[in-house]
Formats: C-alpha cells, sequence, structure tokens
C-alpha cells in the first residue's frame, strides 16, 4: 500500500501542489490525470524522491520515505520501478544492458542470471530478440516497452509510469496500456500512472485521481468518472468532439 | 550569481567523492572514459602540437635577427616554450573545446532526457557514477597527451628548422640540450593534471546542471568550454607564480 499524505510543493513564489492526498492499493492501476501543468508530474516525482515536497508524507508500506535516511530510502527505491516519459533509456547501452542495469549496480546475480533474467522481462514486454539493438535504433513504441521492462526488473512493489503514451499512437497506446494492467496484475504491483489520454482512463483506470490548478478535485473510478458533475473534469474530459457528441 | 555558481561548484564537487559505488563499477567506466578523453585526442592534439612548434622554431628565427646570438638558441626556445607553456596549456585549452563540450554535451543531453533521473531513483549519486569516472580519466590522460604534444612540438619545431634552412639538425640538437631545467618536465604534467581536473569538473558542472531542451545543452556546452578556458588560464598564472 502507497499513501501520500497532505503533499505540498512550491517552486519560487508559484506553488504546484496543495495538499494532496491519496492511497493505492497493490494489484491496482490507479491514475492521476490532469491538464499540462497542473502538477501530476511534479506529484510523481514527489512520490519517487526526485522531488522533495515542502510538507507532507508519502509512505510505502507505513515507511515514511521522505523522512528515513539515505539507506532505508536505498531499500524502499529498490522495490520502485520508474517508467519515464521519454523512456530515459541509456543512449550507450543496448537494450539488453538498459534492462540488466539495475541488476548490475544492485544485486550480486552473476552475468548469467542477470542476463536470463533481463531476457524474461524483454520476453515479457515481446522484445525477445531486440537485446542488441540501441535506443536509437528501436521506436518510441519499444522504447517505453524497454522502459517498463527495465522498470519491472527488479520485481517491483510499486511501478510508477509518466505519460506511457506520450508521442505514441493509439493503437501503440492501448497495447501498452494493456501491459501495464497486465503486469499490475500478473506481479500484484501497486501501479500509478500520470496521463491524460483518456483511453487510457477508461480501459485501465481502477482509481483515478484528478488534479486541477495543482489541487486535488475528484477521486474515483473509470465507471463513475462519465457521470461526474465536476465543471473542471467535465471540461477535461469532454475536451474533444467526439466525446462531446457522445455525451449528448 | 557568480558567488553561488562557485558555491554550487564546491557542493558538486563534494556529490563526487560521497555514497560511491563499489570501485569495480567506476574500472570499466574509467576504462571507457581514457579512450573518449585520451586515445581519441591524440589526433588533433598531434596535429596542433606539431604545427605549434613548426610555426614556434620558424617565428624564433625571425626575431633572430643579430648575428651574435647562436642559431641553437631556435632549438633551446622551441624547447622551453613547448614544455613550460605550449605543450600543457595550448593541449588543454584544445581539450577544453574538444573533451569539455562533450562532458557538458553528454550531461546535459542525459539529464534533459530524463537518464540522469533514472540513476536516481534506482539509489545510485548520479553525479559520482557518471562524472567521477571522467575526472579520474581525464586526470591520467592529459599528462600522457601533454607529455606526447611536447615530444611532436619539439619534433615538428625540427622538421619545419631544417627543411626551412633556419638551423642545422646538429645545432638544433645542441640547442635541445643546452642549460636544461630538469624541473620543467614534472612543472608541465603538475599543471596537466590541474587543468584536466578544471576541464572536467567545471564542464561536467555545466552539462549536470542544465534545465530545459537542446538549446539549453548547446548553451551549456559553450559555457563549459569558456569558463574553462578561463580556469585553466587563471590556474596557468597561479601555478607559475607558486612553482618557479
Amino acid at each position: 500500500m502507497l499513501e501520500i499524505k497532505n503533499i505540498s510543493k512550491t517552486f519560487g513564489d508559484r506553488q504546484v501542489l496543495y495538499d494532496i492526498s491519496g492511497s493505492f492499493r497493490p494489484g491496482q492501476t490507479s491514475l492521476i490525470i490532469g491538464g499540462s501543468g497542473t502538477g501530476k508530474s511534479v506529484l510523481l516525482k514527489c512520490m519517487i524522491g526526485l522531488v522533495k515536497p515542502d510538507s507532507g508524507e508519502v509512505l510505502y508500506d507505513g515507511r515514511n520515505f521522505l523522512a528515513d535516511n539515505e539507506e532505508e530510502q536505498k531499500v524502499i527505491r529498490r522495490e520502485m520501478g520508474v517508467l519515464f516519459q521519454g523512456s530515459a533509456l541509456f543512449d550507450s547501452k543496448t537494450v539488453l544492458e538498459n534492462v540488466r542495469f539495475p541488476l548490475d549496480m544492485l544485486t550480486d546475480m552473476s552475468a548469467g542470471e542477470k542476463n536470463e533474467r533481463a531476457q524474461v522481462c524483454l520476453q515479457r514486454v515481446g522484445l525477445e530478440g531486440a537485446g542488441d539493438r540501441m535506443p536509437s535504433e528501436i521506436s518510441g513504441g519499444m522504447k517505453k516497452r524497454v522502459g517498463i521492462a527495465r522498470a519491472i526488473v527488479l520485481n517491483p512493489k510499486y511501478l510508477f509510469c509518466d505519460e506511457p503514451n506520450s508521442g505514441l499512437d493509439p493503437l501503440t497506446s492501448i497495447k501498452i496500456d494493456q501491459l501495464i494492467k497486465e503486469i499490475t496484475d500478473e506481479y500484484q504491483i501497486t501501479t500509478i500512472v500520470i496521463t491524460h489520454d483518456m483511453n487510457s482512463m477508461l480501459e485501465i483506470g481502477e482509481k483515478i485521481i484528478f488534479l486541477y490548478q495543482g489541487k486535488k478535485l475528484w477521486e474515483g473510478d473509470s465507471d463513475s468518472i462519465v457521470h461526474s458533475t465536476i465543471p473542471e473534469l467535465n471540461d477535461f474530459i469532454y475536451a474533444n468532439k467526439l466525446l462531446r457528441e457522445m455525451e449528448k | 550569481m557568480l558567488m553561488s555558481h562557485i558555491g554550487k561548484y564546491f557542493i558538486f564537487l563534494g556529490t563526487l567523492f560521497t555514497n560511491r559505488e563499489k570501485a569495480g563499477v567506476y574500472y570499466r567506466l574509467v576504462m571507457d572514459e581514457c579512450i573518449s578523453i585520451g586515445i581519441r585526442s591524440i589526433f588533433i592534439v598531434s596535429i596542433v602540437s606539431t604545427f605549434i612548434g613548426a610555426v614556434t622554431c620558424v617565428q624564433t628565427a625571425y626575431n633572430l635577427v643579430s648575428p651574435l646570438v647562436p642559431l641553437y638558441i631556435i632549438s633551446v626556445i622551441v624547447r622551453d616554450s613547448t614544455i613550460l607553456e605550449l605543450a600543457p596549456t595550448i593541449t588543454s585549452i584544445v581539450l577544453a573545446g574538444k573533451v569539455g563540450s562533450n562532458i557538458a554535451g553528454q550531461l546535459g543531453t542525459m539529464r534533459i532526457t530524463e537518464q540522469i533521473d533514472a540513476l536516481e531513483v534506482i539509489g545510485i549519486n548520479s553525479s559520482s557514477y557518471l562524472v567521477l569516472p571522467k575526472v579520474i580519466a581525464a586526470m591520467l590522460m592529459f599528462p600522457l597527451l601533454v607529455i606526447l604534444a611536447g615530444f611532436l612540438s619539439i619534433w615538428g619545431g625540427y622538421i619545419a628548422g631544417t627543411l626551412a634552412d633556419i638551423i642545422t639538425p646538429q645545432d638544433y640538437i645542441f640547442g635541445l640540450r643546452s642549460g636544461f631545467n630538469t624541473f620543467s618536465v614534472p612543472f608541465a604534467i603538475i599543471k596537466s593534471v590541474v587543468f584536466a581536473f578544471l576541464i572536467a569538473t567545471i564542464s561536467a558542472y555545466q552539462g549536470y546542471n542544465a534545465r530545459g531542451g537542446a538549446l539549453e545543452v548547446g548553451n551549456a556546452s559553450t559555457t563549459a568550454v569558456t569558463n574553462s578556458c578561463i580556469a585553466v588560464l587563471a590556474a596557468d598564472f597561479l601555478l607559475a607564480q607558486l612553482l618557479l
């Protein structure tokens, strides 16, 4: 279980997060949605320790991540997997080396065991045979898959995905969403996805938190989101013409 | 603003040496960086130093108008100016452009594409992991490149001097052996180590702290080269004052 309590963050004189709280269960895909500049990515970075919030707590199974010392934080970090918006693959390493990297740095496994584990993860995301290719030689969708393989290689308890569909075509987006959902179910991971993709909300949003101007305005699931009475949320959901027509 | 940057630079230096990874991790990284910083700079260093030696020889001869000054003085001047100043300083300025911009560009790109964040989230001290091998490799390779530059510069002077009939080979060799101060060589090596540290760390600081997009990475590279050159010249003066 991952809980965030009263997270606030200010950059200079601009407050980007106001007192955000929420909890996320294992085996559930939770989405944090909202328009651009509403603080979604900052909230994610607060959760994974890349940005220190001004106030609030992030509790991983009751362990206060922000109050822990470096060694304890390292233990929690080993339980995390993160898929970055641009995949963040290391340019100088092959696909296999990218996936194997967390094992190289954090485990005492033998080279054979590490390669085997990395291959299993690549196979899981449908990229067996792509291990020798460089990140510059693969498509955006494949990069996301490699990013997911790298994120799950240490068997994480928590998976964070920042805009996993950005820059992808609708069909590939759906495949990536399904992959995230399957992995979450299979390994009972606590998964948090930052997105503004409507397909993702409807397909995999078991729990959804809506942020608006740094504040949490709504919380629910994919069934209830379409019946929301909050104008800001409805403006966001029905922004495109097709959905407006469907609403009518 | 300047003091703030200097303070941040020293804090950044501190992070290189805290919470490091296992020594074995750095070995391969240092070897890779030695190839990138050292081996791949041999060509440019060779070209620049050979021509600098040649030009020094020709210009020294041009300025020696008195028939009372023996010709071997030309090679004495080529030797001393090469070892004391041209080989370490000009080579370092050239490397500030080549290596410094490479380090800043590489780290800046890693920063804006979240590769540094990806290291941080798995609990790796990214500055130590990425920067320390570059600093160590630079401090190992710069002295070797400076020694190579010294040899080639003196050889360039010999080739230019003898081919242009400015000086005989015997006079040139005699000049090289005349009144040689042996401290010149360790002094050049000390300078190269200091310059290597300054170039690698200043460039890394600029790249590591880049924010934004391609434009900012380009700016970080430019600033890295500019600041490295200024630091090298300032350190050159200070070392000359302190050690000579």
